[in-house]
């Protein structure tokens, strides 16, 4: 495929590899943000081509991984209801909840369909008057326009049976936190690139000047991800701190202005919490009060209950690049993506689940 | 989640302000897809597109700019990363 294909090419990433050994006279240490690339990553073995040269820390970029289970009790409830069809992205079934998840909820039962597109919701409300359609909203800057699209048209056709869960979160207030624990190893950063096509690069490049380390806005595939990290061990053996862009055929500095204005127009920043990191301040969004009746939080009633997430997982720590999967005694054991007792267990971009699936076997081919 | 690939517009289906749609070939497989942010998009661009929604077009010069970094870099004349 077209602009697939070509950073695929396993005699490039093997030249990168090589490029990128030379290149270090120490070894680095770079988180790749989004979920997208720690499952490249891991699935081409990119990690363990370069054990020597750079350690890899997998970051929160996975917003199945990070939608608190509060929300997913929410979605349970909602979905268990007798009039409602619950649409989500089809990773959100299997995360487990306090007591079960939105899988087990509809084997009993429930009306829950799983959608390639949210805007197939607007199909769904039209053709069933009678019922309540309610979407997952959860997702990045990536999703939060697709998502904005739907509830603007919804208000546009005056769908009053249309309401969104929304866990939509944003990635640099995450990266600012990471970056200020004490406990923080990371060196450089590979920001995810989908997020930044949406964003641009405005908010990264203030990142990298306030927290000085190079941020490279990088792709999602081998070659691109191998570019991302030897832009970055570049940046690094010459102590330089600036953003670079590795993913120049698909982001511009100022982003896509139609989406961030249509992002800007049904949505307003609040602060979110994050499963594994907590409340992090101005890190989400929620529905502006004009289109506050799409909001299934209110139309519904929901309240949340406070209730202790699993003792055993440490996805946490795995979030934040503190801890590595191997790390947690439930790995592999009590934890596996049949029964997984954490979010980065059940989604193929959790870290978790991408060292179960793939170590082993490393080769950078397919 | 972040999942976004690259297609081929093929035609336009709609040019609504919010629901300016077409049909998007990825590698053969024709899918419809929400070109409303994309608006300079015509026929024959490539667009990346996250769950039906296109979020960007793919610059051909960058890409190719892109595949030719790794020339660049590893020219002896330049030992210098190669960063824009
Ligand atoms: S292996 Fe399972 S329990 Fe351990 S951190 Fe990962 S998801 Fe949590």
């Amino acid at each position: 495929m077209k602009y697939v294909d070509d950073f695929r090419n396993p005699a490039t990433a093997t030249e990168y590899v090589r490029a990128i050994t030379s290149l270090s006279t120490k070894r680095w240490t770079i988180m790749e943000v989004c979920g997208g690339q720690t499952h490249a990553i891991v699935r081409n073995g990119i990690d363990r081509q370069l054990t020597d040269t750079v350690i890899l820390l997998h970051g929160p970029g996975c917003p199945v991984c990070v939608t608190p289970t509060d929300l997913i009790d929410k979605a349970i409830e909602l979905a268990s209801r007798e009039n409602v069809i619950f649409c989500s992205f089809g990773d959100m079934l299997r995360v487990p909840g306090h007591e079960q998840d939105l899988l087990s909820v509809k084997a009993k039962g429930a009306e829950i369909r799983t959608l390639y597109s949210p805007l197939d919701c607007l199909e769904i409300a039209q053709h069933n008057p009678d019922k309540q359609v309610v979407f997952f909203a959860i997702g990045f800057e990536t999703t939060a326009p697709v998502n904005a699209s739907v509830v603007y048209q919804a208000h546009q056709k005056g769908l009053h049976n249309f309401s969104i869960l929304c866990a939509q979160v944003l990635i640099p207030p995450a990266i600012a936190a990471i970056l200020e624990s004490p406990e923080c190893r990371v060196q450089a950063l590979l920001a995810p690139g989908h997020v930044c096509s949406v964003t641009g690069c405005g908010e990264y490049e203030q990142l990298a000047t306030r927290y000085r380390l190079p941020i490279i806005i990088t792709g999602f595939e081998p070659v691109d991800i191998l570019q991302g990290i030897y832009m970055a061990v570049a940046q690094l053996e010459h102590e330089q701190a600036r953003l670079e862009n590795q993913y120049t055929r698909a982001v511009r500095s100022e982003g896509n202005k139609e989406a961030r204005y249509l992002m800007s127009r049904v949505f307003h920043v609040v602060d979110r919490t994050w499963r594994g990191l907590g409340v992090i301040p101005s890190s989400g969004l929620a529905l502006r009060d004009e289109f506050t009746e799409f909001d299934a939080e209110k139309r519904f009633e929901l309240t949340s209950r406070q209730v202790e997430d699993n003792s055993q997982c440490i996805s946490g720590l795995i979030l934040q690049g503190i801890k590595k999967p191997c790390d947690c005694p439930a790995f592999g054991g009590d934890c596996t993506p049949e029964r997984p007792l954490g979010a980065t267990m059940v989604s193929s971009e959790g870290a978790c689940a991408a060292y179960f699936r793939y170590h082993g076997s490393g080769n950078l081919t397919r | 989640m972040c999942l976004a690939v690259p297609g081929r517009v093929v035609e336009f289906t709609d040019n609504g302000p919010l629901t300016r749609a077409g049909r998007v070939s990825f590698g053969g497989i024709v899918r419809d897809v929400n070109l409303s942010t994309v608006p300079v998009a015509e026929v024959g661009d490539y667009v990346l597109v996250h769950a039906g929604f296109a979020i960007s077009i793919i610059d051909p010069d960058e890409a190719a700019r892109t595949i030719e970094y790794l020339c660049q870099i590893e020219s002896p004349t330049n030992g210098q990363s190669g960063g824009r």
